[in-house]
């Protein structure tokens, strides 16, 4: 078993035990289920409409050369500097380099996971610079050293008092238990640092190739403040986040809200197509667009598996998991968690040290149906499982099933099979439970079916 | 090779085998399968289809305004649709003297400075440049806007004829000024008036601004100003 498998069976065996944890999560999940569904019902034609989504992201994947070199030439030509970064240490070093020309100090970021997946706050402050998260979630959990919980409720694990003890602990304020009043020393905490701060980093949401832009969205304004005041602006972005058109959004937007957190749309949507023009009175100087790739284009190569890529990280399949819901998102170890992090990682990072998680499913298929660009995601479990045995078959899993196949093929085997099943039963039953039960592994946390004192052979047999 | 070429190559080499069309599930991959007719043919524009499924905006003016206002009520936003123009002046006075604004920010346009010239308040302008610290300190900042959307009880701003990106950002109160005809029925809609509007040139930054600042980030309960705008009203005539 791999250390990634074995960590993420421990942190799962005590998170399920833990009632508080449970109660947090549950009553979150609910009333986003709850707004979820109230949205969804004021669509015309919900099914339709994500049929049409996956359609696009299919299009825009599907041509993803033609529409990232349009792209690129669109937002060029306003003066923006595009990077395009192979690995998440290329994209690194990239930023890294455009904070230190920029000779700045302070950096403002807002909420992006892809900076999560390349590591970048890490390498960042161990260059010395401060970097400040300004989505309110990811505010609470960098100041707890964590990383986020969940990719788009970051903070959702912890309770108000938590975070009052937190913000008491770290920025000295007075304990409250109002989340309004938390929400407003985060506000204040976080004001100067914008005008403070010499460049601001931001995500994206969606990368539009026929005008050259990006689309960020956003509840809380911290994103548009991070792009107004900073005098350098970075963007980082996967290249799967294009959409053909600009007007693909009047359709993608209110999709990603919706099935993200039960909005019709969120409160801003903002299109950036490059830097402070001539005329305009703010925004940065400079502007790069960092591109990366970090094995997407792995992910790319892999057809059957390639609307993976359609992923618009609205974490709806996470909220529908039977097992983000038990085990929670910080045991799986991954940038992206719950289902469509349980897709992707082994394609990410490596297929036999994250197979473990093609296992975390019960295959209901919720996550399927809960997808808004219809991503196949539980059958895509089902095929890692199968390239993950293809990719390093187990000789004693192939000498069993070898075994297996010979004996259902060998109808006297078989039957002799059955007749001795039938008699050590009654002694194998008088051993489950203790340490010398031959089948404990199964038994530990499942029934075994009785064995059927008739086959339906004998049965058939009798009736006649 | 630049990172560029590199990237684009590994890309064109990656879709040399063909991905089934969505909603195949489980079906079809390896090109080995004939690939399932797509539901909704890629002819030109899907979305253009796509838009009958969406939340409707309605379909007269008249159910703009009532889907608007609706939409509005929900996102806490102060909508409020006058008459005239000098109503919309005695609207802002008094809102005004109720939060007793010292410092007003603003920019130059025909709807700004008539407002601003009514409200008779010291007045920061941003065209051309300002210091984020002055703006910061203003209690309100006052812009135009491009279209409003009645589907969302959304509004665009932009970084040309808006005042900049942070003036509708920074401080903590956002009213913006609209006439009635600026109001569409949905975001399809409005994308192409932003295109029409801007499409030859556009400006650095275009906001979709639905409501107040919040957020749902502490045990998700809704709070309004999280780091934009506590307040956002919209008068229109």
């Amino acid at each position: 078993m791999s250390n990634a498998a074995q960590q993420f069976l421990e942190a799962a065996g005590t998170i399920t035990r833990n009632l508080r944890h449970r109660g947090l999560i549950q009553t979150a999940l609910r009333k986003y289920e709850v707004a979820r569904d109230r949205k969804k019902s004021a669509f015309n034609d919900w099914s339709s409409a994500r049929q049409s989504a996956a359609e696009t992201k299919w299009d825009a994947i599907n041509h993803l050369d033609t529409y990232l070199t349009e792209f690129t030439s669109k937002i060029e030509a306003r003066g923006t500097k595009v990077h395009w970064c192979t690995t998440g240490p290329e994209a690194r070093d990239t930023i890294r380099g455009i904070i230190k020309d920029a000779k700045a100090k302070c950096v403002v970021k807002s909420k992006a996971m892809t900076a999560e997946e390349i590591h970048l706050n890490e390498a960042l402050e161990k260059d010395g610079f401060e970097v400040v998260e300004s989505d309110l979630g990811e505010f609470i959990v960098q100041l707890r050293k964590e990383p986020p919980y969940h990719i788009v409720f970051p903070a959702m694990h912890l309770t108000r008092d938590e975070i009052s003890d937190l913000f008491e602990r770290e920025l000295g304020s007075a304990p409250t238990r109002e989340p309004e009043e938390l929400t407003m020393i985060a506000r204040r905490a976080l004001r100067r640092k914008y005008i403070q701060a010499d460049v601001g980093i931001t995500g994206a949401n969606f990368a539009i190739a026929e005008t050259g832009m990006v689309s960020i969205t956003e509840n809380e304004g911290n994103a548009r403040l991070t792009a107004a005041l900073p005098r350098v602006m970075v963007t980082l972005l996967g290249i799967e986040k294009i959409l053909p058109k600009l007007e693909d959004l009047a359709l993608f937007l209110p999709l990603l809200a919706t099935a993200g957190a039960g909005q019709t749309v969120t409160g801003y949507n903002t299109l950036y197509g490059g830097p402070r023009q001539p005329g305009e009175s703010d925004g940065p100087i400079e502007w790069h667009v960092v591109l990366l790739d970090n094995r997407r284009t792995e992910l790319l190569a892999d057809p059957e598996q390639r609307d993976a890529l359609h992923c618009i990280r609205c974490g709806a399949c996470l909220n529908v998991c039977p097992i983000f819901r038990n085990v929670g998102g910080h045991t799986y170890g991954t940038t992206y968690s719950g289902p469509v992090g349980s897709v992707i990682t082994p394609h990410l990072r490596g297929l036999q040290e994250w197979k473990h998680l093609s296992n975390a499913s019960s295959l209901c298929g919720a996550c399927t149906e809960a997808c808004p660009v219809k991503i196949d995601l539980h059958h895509h479990l089902l095929q890692n499982r199968r390239n993950a045995v293809g990719d390093s078959p187990s000789w004693i899993e192939r000498l069993a099933w070898r075994a297996h196949a010979f004996a259902v093929n060998t109808p006297a085997l078989y039957q002799f099979g059955q007749e001795v099943a039938r008699i050590v039963e009654p002694l194998r039953l008088r051993l489950q439970g203790t340490p010398l039960d031959p089948v404990k592994s199964w038994t530990r946390t499942r029934d075994l079916p009785p064995v059927a004192p008739e086959s339906f052979k004998e049965w058939w047999r009798n009736r006649r | 090779m630049n990172a560029q070429e590199r990237i684009l190559a590994r890309i064109r080499e990656a879709l040399k085998v063909p991905a089934p069309k969505p909603g195949s599930h489980g079906h079809g991959g390896h090109g080995r399968d004939v690939a399932p007719a797509p539901v909704f043919a890629f002819q030109g524009r899907p979305v253009q289809v796509a838009r009958s499924w969406l939340p409707p905006g309605g379909s007269t003016p008249q159910e703009h305004l009532t889907r608007f206002a609706a939409a509005s009520a929900e996102l806490k936003t102060d909508f409020r649709c006058v008459e005239s123009e000098s109503e919309a002046h005695a609207q802002l006075r008094h809102i005004a003297d109720s939060e007793g604004w010292a410092r007003v920010a603003s920019h130059h346009s025909p709807l700004t400075d008539a407002a601003t010239a009514a409200l008779a308040r010291p007045t920061l302008f941003t065209d051309g440049g300002y210091v984020p610290d002055e703006l910061e300190v203003c209690e309100v900042g006052i812009t135009t806007c491009d279209v409003l959307v009645a589907q969302t009880g959304s509004l665009v701003v932009n970084s040309r004829t808006s005042g900049g990106r942070a003036l509708s950002v920074l401080p903590p109160h956002h009213v913006v000024l609209a006439r009635k005809d600026q109001l569409v029925c949905d975001l399809t809609d409005a994308f192409q008036r932003v295109e029409q509007l801007h499409g030859a040139h556009w400006p650095s930054m275009i906001s979709l601004v639905t409501g107040p600042s919040r957020t749902g980030d502490i045990e998700r309960i809704l709070v309004l100003g999280a780091h934009g705008p506590k307040k956002l009203t919209v008068l229109m005539w």
